[in-house]
């Protein structure tokens, strides 16, 4: 049967432990000299994008070269998009090549599950509006579980734009399911009403911070300024910017990245050991491995069926030892 | 009140009275003191007996229908529908509007003027009028805009626009912003006489919402519309209604705390009535987890205590009657990411059944009420309430309350599809409806016992 990755919502503390592990025998693979195995050879994945993207789309790229795919990069600008096409048949017309996989992103919630509608193909949701971003929170996972150890009970706030950031939604359900305590701390205008039901605590103010283990910063879009939800990025960054001064040495600190010097981060803190940002954009890659892999061929694979992945499904087997090509 | 047959802003298209012999239905209509089993001899337009089951017999060239097992209720009055009409005709006309009314019980219907162009001059309201009087299969009146263009700025010429038979006015789909606009309205009311109907809704909080700020907005990282929106315009416009002894309408009621400002302006005295629609007494924002562009109206769908709230609204009589705000979209529109797609459901031939099925089966609500506040949609506007009585104008719908069917299995009369019910088991059919006389709906499979 044909899964998707469409959101953290969709998954179980032992699917994303099995996507982990997955992600960690990749990583060994990463440190080979030739990082390429051939489990996808022959199998066509197709990275849709409607939103401008740097690190995902390449990262994402790169994650399935490595697993030997054909890889296809769409995007709206410059497409039949700009022509006025719709979505449906848009998504219709790549699904004609039969593609194993359509990595999508939207700048609309939801996005991805409609195209999971109408494709043959396995969705992973690269970003659906403010809804979720599910592979960075995986990736987020992976990477303060490789410096920090197990997850369960760490304290982590997440400090910013909350209203705005799929990577926050995402990142409190995935935080949650591991067992962390999750707070979101930001000017009261950014944070949603409503975001406790997701199982975080809210704050307003840094003044606890202290408390936790973990510091993960959101990005502070410009464009904010527009809605007036902050008076000034001063002010912000007066009362919000993570600096050495609030970031304690026992403290690590995460940035789904690309960060705003001296808006939400102090350099100091930036460039400072604690801070696992190049980490983050180092695991995308194992991590998206570890997702086409196991939606791809993680399951009885053979040509034509076996399309068997489990991301919200039942499951079985152990990480797979990959091989070298 | 206006007689439903003599009303002259109703339009519809020509067709003879029938005359038609009930047999042994369950009557019920509750105004009238009716709740049993009897006949009814529709001619010439009206109700023209009423007699023991068996009793009447059929005059010659009367259609006999057994209605043995069958209720029969007066039919049903619809205040906001979207005929789509002038602009959108792949959406909706007049003809396939009221079709879809008459399916669903109706025996009239007022109709928005958000149309392209707006109905904001008597030019406009004319040619549709002449279209309703060729098209319309029920009697169908028309509200005209209470400001140009419906762009909230300048009053149209509401007085001649009454004059040319316009039963309401409204902005409907838009609020009025201004208070000041409000004030004028509700001071030109007074020459115009007619009631102002509203959409109620601040843009400056409402903002790009596009669902119930809420639990589920805030878990798909939606815009959300808050329900102070709603209501802080509602307290608005009720001050100023009281304070210029205006006449309002509140439309699609949504948020409990809307329930609650319009409760204190009715016992204060303030001339003020409104209006539920089915989804916003059936469905929820839990409704809504999945993104289904058919639960994306506007106001939104809300949390289960503003739904249990309206239920408890339309109860007691805080809220007058049941309105449909039945808006036809293509399928194209529809079928895109939810924050694309546009606001509205179609629901003119589910709302009885829905609200039946989910609130009247399990015994949240009588079935006579129901029946009460699905025929008093025209009485803010002063149109007849359909009564089943002798001498009245023939409007009866006759329903199989034991039929279940699926929402859309079968298509719908209206153009459109995008019904906040489809695909849902509803419990209650409608068979036939006689609207003003004419047989203006009559099921597929029902047919005719015999003529006379």
């Amino acid at each position: 049967m044909r899964r998707h990755l469409l959101s953290i919502d969709d998954l179980r503390r032992e699917d994303i432990e099995r996507i982990l592990r997955l992600a960690e025998s990749f990583a060994e693979v990463a440190g080979r000299e030739i990082k390429k195995v051939p489990t996808l050879r022959g199998r066509t994945v197709i990275n849709l994008f409607y939103e401008a993207s740097t690190r995902t789309s390449s990262s994402f790229g790169i994650a399935a070269k490595r697993l030997s795919a054909d890889v296809e990069n769409v995007t709206a600008q410059g497409s039949s998009v700009d022509k006025g096409e719709s979505l449906k048949d848009t998504v219709q017309t790549l699904s004609a090549y039969d593609p194993a996989a359509i990595v999508f992103r939207s700048p609309h919630a939801g996005a991805a599950a409609l195209v999971a509608r109408w494709t043959s193909a396995a969705v992973i949701n690269a970003g659906d509006g403010k809804h979720e971003h599910p592979t960075q929170a995986l990736l987020d996972l992976y990477t303060l579980r490789r410096r920090a150890g197990p997850l369960e009970g760490r304290k982590v706030w997440i400090v910013g734009d909350v209203l705005h950031s799929r990577v926050a939604r995402s990142n409190i359900l995935a935080f949650g399911r591991m067992g962390c305590q999750v707070t979101v701390c930001g000017p009261p205008t950014l944070i949603p009403r409503g975001v406790e039901s997701l199982g975080c605590e809210v704050r307003y103010s840094l003044d606890d911070l202290g408390e936790a283990d973990v510091v993960y910063a959101l990005r502070m879009q410009h464009e904010r300024m527009k809605g007036s939800f902050v008076p000034s990025l001063r002010e912000y960054a007066a009362c919000y910017q993570i600096d050495g001064r609030r970031l304690g040495s026992h403290q690590l600190l995460m940035h789904p990245g690309p960060v705003n010097r001296g808006v939400e981060l102090a350099a100091e803190v930036i460039d400072s050991p604690q801070a696992l940002i190049t980490q983050q954009v180092e695991s995308g890659v194992v991590v998206r491995m570890a997702v086409l892999y196991d939606l791809l061929a993680g399951g009885p694979a053979g040509p034509g069926g076996g399309h068997g992945a489990r991301l919200s499904g039942e499951h079985s087997g152990e990480a797979p030892e990959p091989q070298p090509a | 009140m206006s007689d439903l047959l003599l009303d002259p802003r109703l339009d519809r298209a020509d067709a003879r009275p029938v005359t038609v012999l009930v047999r042994s239905a369950h009557v019920l209509d509750p105004r009238a003191g009716l709740d049993g089993p009897a006949d009814l001899l529709l001619r010439a337009g009206r109700v023209a007996a009423i007699g023991a089951p068996g009793s009447l017999g059929a005059p010659e060239g009367a259609e006999v229908v057994d209605a043995e097992g069958l209720h029969a209720f007066p039919a049903f009055v619809d205040p906001h529908v979207h005929l789509r009409t002038p602009g959108r005709e792949d959406e909706e006309d007049v003809a396939t509007g009221t079709r879809a009314a008459a399916a669903g019980g109706y025996c009239a219907i007022l109709a928005m003027p958000n149309t392209d162009p707006v109905v904001d001059s008597p030019s406009v309201l004319g040619s549709l009028r002449e279209r309703a009087r060729v098209e319309a299969r029920i009697p169908t009146g028309f509200t005209a805009a209470i400001t140009v263009g419906e762009r909230g700025e300048s009053l149209t010429e509401m007085a001649e626009l009454a004059d040319a038979g316009a039963v309401a006015f409204t902005d409907d789909g838009l609020p009025v912003r201004s208070a000041g606009v409000m004030r004028q309205a509700l001071q030109y009311q007074r020459l115009a006489g007619r009631a102002l109907a509203l959409h109620e809704e601040d843009p400056s909080l409402s903002r790009d919402g596009v669902m119930h700020e809420g639990n589920v907005s805030a878990l798909l990282g939606v815009a959300g519309i808050p329900s102070v929106s709603e209501s802080s315009m509602v307290a608005r416009d009720t001050h100023l209604a009281a304070y210029e002894d205006g006449q309002i309408h509140v439309q699609h009621v949504s948020a409990r705390e809307t329930v609650e400002v319009i409760e204190r302006a009715k016992a204060a005295g303030t001339r003020i009535t409104a209006e539920a629609s089915p989804h916003h007494l059936l469905l929820s924002e839990e409704d809504v987890r999945g993104l289904d562009t058919n639960r994306k109206m506007n106001p939104p769908l809300r949390s289960e205590a503003d739904r249990q709230a309206i239920v408890e609204g339309l109860r007691c009589g805080v809220l007058d009657c049941v309105a449909t705000d039945h808006a036809p979209h293509s399928r194209e529109e529809k079928e895109e990411p939810f924050e694309l797609a546009p606001m509205g459901v179609t629901g003119l031939e589910t709302a009885f059944a829905a609200i039946h099925t989910e609130l009247v089966v399990p015994g949240v609500i009588d079935l006579g009420l129901l029946v009460e506040r699905l025929t008093a949609g025209g009485e803010p506007f002063g149109i007849g309430i359909p009564m089943i009585a002798k001498g009245q104008p023939a409007n009866v719908c006759l329903v199989d309350l034991a039929s279940e069917w699926e929402a859309g299995e079968a298509g719908y009369e209206s153009r459109s599809a995008n019904c906040a019910f489809d695909g849902r088991r509803l419990v209650g059919r409608v068979r036939m409806t006689v609207a003003a006389g004419v047989v203006a709906y009559r099921e597929r499979s029902f047919a005719i016992a015999s003529v006379a």
